[in-house]
């Protein structure tokens, strides 16, 4: 992609190729060959890890869909399915998941990198925009993977971002139609969402040859912003490149695995387990954390068209950027005003995605107001003004004449930041495990309690897993359903360990509705191993009807759907103690949480009783167990406390079957990837030996 | 490389210790990619419900009088179910086994005691089509998809099709049930 090629086939065949088809000479030419800036530092590997991350959504994202039924009434059970049944289904759904956050962190790294060291000014004005259109696409692919699962923050995401085009005047309503396919969000747009979120990865993959074209008809920009003069300045893009940013992607994909493997559902909302409900919208909606700045913007703006027009005028700002900033001078590292407005410009956008999530009220409301006011005028004031008024700092002549001059001043401060980076690490680790005990005390919090399967070799009680068995089946089932659980899971591996034979006998136990037979009749049945778990009422009609209006929710994903807020800066601590047992604290506080006369000042609605955990604290299940009601044959004591617990770790098993396979794999993959990165470090190490 | 002038080439003191470390990471580097495809492979397996579902069935025998049939599904696949006639019976024990193409007697394809039973998988062996009952030359299957005809015990007797119709496995549970798988 950059002027003629220098490929020199050696073997006949590729001779033979050559002169008809010279893609040997392309790839050589783009990818070999080409000459790459011998400065690049470490911030220029995120292209690369794009790609990889472009390619892992692709590939298993196609797979996911063998396994996905776009289908307002079986999408949600269809992804359960896949994540329960499928082998490693689990695995390719949690890499989808959280490769979905991490192309976000990477492509947010990769444009902050570009505003920071001007990689947008001319020539590269359309490599820019061309990245712009990318990230725009980006946005709606990601959007419209989010509505697939059809949870509740599915539903009502595709609800409010759709409904954000109504805003648009005279046409407005009849876009929004015409998104939906109907009068409301419902199958026609799931099934449109599904063909879309399908089509636009390879949309965006086809923009991707655009960006790397126009970059290398330019050639990189670098941390100095001066042009490469002579080849002095360059290496060729292999082995160099190719293999700094192997090391890259290794480093990167130890990151992404900690979430593959130990942190699932650390990005996602608990309120997507909940299936969607067209009737009901959460109390708190969100976006997905990287929509969280111009959600933030959106509700800045007290006017309905003007918050839409400021939220994608925050995105369609950028593509004006070239010509905002007209400085000549390219890298923040010789702007000395541009860099600190940089860094601002960082807090804001971090600050405006804190509040994004925040509820819009008060000062919240108001900060906001402020930091969208500093976003904007970030591009239209500070930009063209500091292009007139700053005093740049001298450039050096060339990028091998800057290599020199930094590499004698660099061994300090590397050490300098390594130890600044693991004092940091070790803080953070030590500060989680300091404060996850002090974080219960507060009132209304669910305590933390001792749960074995926590951590990264984390494992089920089985005894436990049993006795939480035995509760739910005199307990809970009486008015519970577990749909989502099947008879022969009982006895899969890392499940409660029963036999086959026992839980056949379990499932004999249940009457199962089938048919119809050869008179056309339905009957009923033994349970089999192969069926679901028996429902306690028809249908969810007769469920309310027979619980006083408030119909008992399925209880298969109740540990991952129930959560409560950890709350700044314990949720980061969280990350890397891989705290993720909000919901069993919560189902176990629950049981234990009734009481019998509530606090003076609370009205408690007939029927209803008073929990102290439980939002809102009226609750319309009455305090399902007391001491002794169900018998533990094993000596466990049969206290509210203990049943609590036992229920708890049993419904955390239903809503994660391969937890322990999960940590299990987790825990190879990353000693393989520690290996990697090892050896791909000090092969870079070799290779640049001669180039430093 | 060469002719990059700032690129210094001396030559490494301890070759093969470097050509050992490249070795090492191309070949760690190999064998994870080799490790991450499986289970984009093993995905496309029947899934733990799929293989549940494919569990034994049992199969009411009672209303299936002399010179009937019926199909039943197991595992997505028809299973036809014969209650033969005497003659049906006489012309699968006496055909000369050298005369068929898939030679097989019939008491190895029924149960002793319950001869009149022929259970066999109605998928032809020819490219999966299925055959109809009490059609053909032999008192047996026809498929009308490329000719093939099977006789009274579901062997094969003339056209394309290689091998007999599978017998699955099952057993009597009681005079009139069986089960299947």
């Amino acid at each position: 992609m950059s002027g003629p090629s220098t490929y020199q086939p050696q073997s006949p065949v590729m001779k033979w190729l050559e002169q008809r088809l010279p893609i040997a000479g392309l790839v050589h030419s783009s990818f070999v060959a080409y000459p790459t800036p011998r400065n690049l530092n470490y911030w220029w590997t995120f292209g690369a890890i794009l790609s990889m991350m472009l390619a892992v959504q692709i590939v298993t994202g196609v797979v996911l869909a063998m396994h996905y039924t776009p289908h307002v009434d079986m999408a949600f059970d269809s992804v359960e399915r896949l994540v329960r049944d499928v082998n490693y289904g689990w695995l390719l759904r949690n890499m989808h998941a959280a490769g979905a956050s991490m192309f976000f962190i990477a492509v947010y790294i990769h444009m902050f990198r570009g505003l920071y060291y001007g990689s947008y000014k001319a020539p590269r004005e359309v490599l820019w925009i061309l990245g712009v259109i990318i990230y725009l696409l980006m946005m709606a692919t990601g959007f419209m993977g989010y509505v697939l699962p059809w949870g509740q923050m599915s539903f009502w995401g595709a609800t409010v971002i759709t409904n954000l085009f109504s805003a648009i005047p005279l046409v407005g309503d009849s876009i929004v139609t015409l998104l939906w396919g109907g009068f409301s969000v419902g199958n026609p747009t799931l099934n449109r969402f599904f063909s879309l979120h399908y089509l636009l990865p390879f949309v965006i993959a086809g923009v991707v040859v655009l960006h790397v074209w126009a970059l290398h008809v330019t050639g990189q920009n670098n941390p100095t912003g001066v042009e490469p003069k002579t080849e002095k300045d360059t290496v060729p893009f292999t082995p160099y490149a190719t293999l700094k940013d192997a090391f890259g992607m290794s480093c990167f994909l130890l990151f992404f695995c900690w979430f593959i493997f130990y942190m699932p559902n650390y990005l996602g909302d608990p309120e997507n387990y909940i299936p969607a409900n067209p009737g009901v919208t959460p109390p708190h909606i969100v976006p997905e954390w990287y929509y969280l700045p111009f959600y933030a913007i959106l509700r800045a703006i007290p006017n309905k068209l003007m918050g839409v027009a400021a939220m994608f005028g925050a995105i369609l700002v950028l593509l004006f950027l070239p010509w905002l900033d007209s400085c000549k001078v390219r890298s923040s590292r010789y702007r000395p005003l541009a860099k600190r407005f940089f860094w601002a410009f960082v807090v804001t956008c971090l600050l405006l995605g804190w509040l994004g999530g925040k509820p819009a009220e008060g000062i919240y409301t108001i900060l906001a107001r402020v930091l969208t006011a500093a976003y904007f005028a970030y591009f239209l004031i500070v930009l063209p003004m500091l292009s007139r008024v700053e005093k740049t700092l001298p450039l050096p002549n060339s990028i091998a004449d800057d290599v020199l001059a930094r590499s004698n001043a660099s061994g300090a401060t590397k050490v300098a930041s390594l130890v600044a980076a693991l004092a940091l690490a070790g803080g953070l680790l030590l500060g989680g495990s300091g404060n996850a005990s002090a974080a219960g005390s507060e009132e209304n919090v669910p305590p933390s309690l001792q749960w074995s399967f926590a951590g990264p070799f984390g494992k089920y009680d089985r005894a436990q897993l049993q006795r939480g068995f035995k509760i739910y089946k005199e307990v809970c089932s009486a008015c519970h359903s577990m749909k989502l659980l099947s008879y022969r899971n009982l006895a899969d591996p890392g499940g409660p360990g029963f036999t086959k034979e026992q839980a056949a006998a379990v499932a004999a136990e249940a009457s199962i509705k089938d048919g119809p037979n050869d008179a056309g009749d339905m009957f009923d049945r033994p349970g089999r191993l192969a069926d679901p778990f028996h429902s306690p009422f028809a249908n969810e009609m007769a469920a309310r009807s027979a619980n006083g209006g408030a119909a008992p929710p399925d209880m298969t994903l109740l540990a991952k759907a129930r959560s409560y807020d950890r709350g700044f800066p314990q949720f980061i601590f969280d990350f890397f103690t891989q705290f993720q047992e909000q919901g069993p604290n919560y189902i176990a506080a629950l049981l234990q949480g009734y009481e019998d006369t509530p606090p003076a000042g609370f009205t408690l609605p007939d029927g209803s009783y008073y929990n102290k955990y439980f939002p809102g604290h009226s609750i319309k299940m009455p305090p399902p167990i007391s001491e002794g009601q169900v018998t533990y044959e094993d000596g466990t004591p049969q206290t509210v406390a203990q049943y609590a617990q036992d229920v708890g770790s049993f419904l955390m098993w239903t809503a994660e079957p391969h937890l322990e396979a999960r940590k299990r794999l987790g825990l190879q993959v990353m000693i393989f990837l520690l290996i990697l990165t090892g050896l791909l470090y000090f092969t870079k190490k070799k290779i640049w030996a001669d180039a430093h | 490389m060469k002719g990059l002038g700032i690129v210094t080439t001396e030559a490494s003191a301890e070759p093969t210790r470097r050509d050992f470390l490249f070795i090492a990471t191309g070949a760690v580097a190999g064998v994870g990619a080799v490790a991450a495809a499986w289970p984009f492979v093993s995905q496309m397996n029947p899934d733990a419900s799929t293989i549940a579902a494919g569990a034994p069935i049992e199969v009411d025998l009672a209303p299936v009088a002399v010179g009937q049939d019926i199909k039943v599904f197991w595992r997505g696949k028809p299973i036809y179910i014969m209650n033969r006639t005497k003659k049906q019976i006489e012309e699968a024990q006496s055909v000369a086994l050298s005369s068929l193409p898939d030679p097989e007697t019939d008491k190895a394809r029924t149960k002793e005691g319950h001869e009149q039973w022929l259970v066999v998988i109605g998928i032809c062996t020819h490219l999966g089509c299925i055959p109809m009952a009490y059609e053909g030359k032999y008192d047996g299957f026809f498929c009308p998809c490329h000719g093939s005809q099977y006789d009274s015990s579901g062997r094969i007797r003339q056209g394309p099709a290689p091998a007999n119709l599978p017998v699955p496995p099952y057993q009597f549970v009681s005079d009139t049930k069986i089960q299947i798988g």
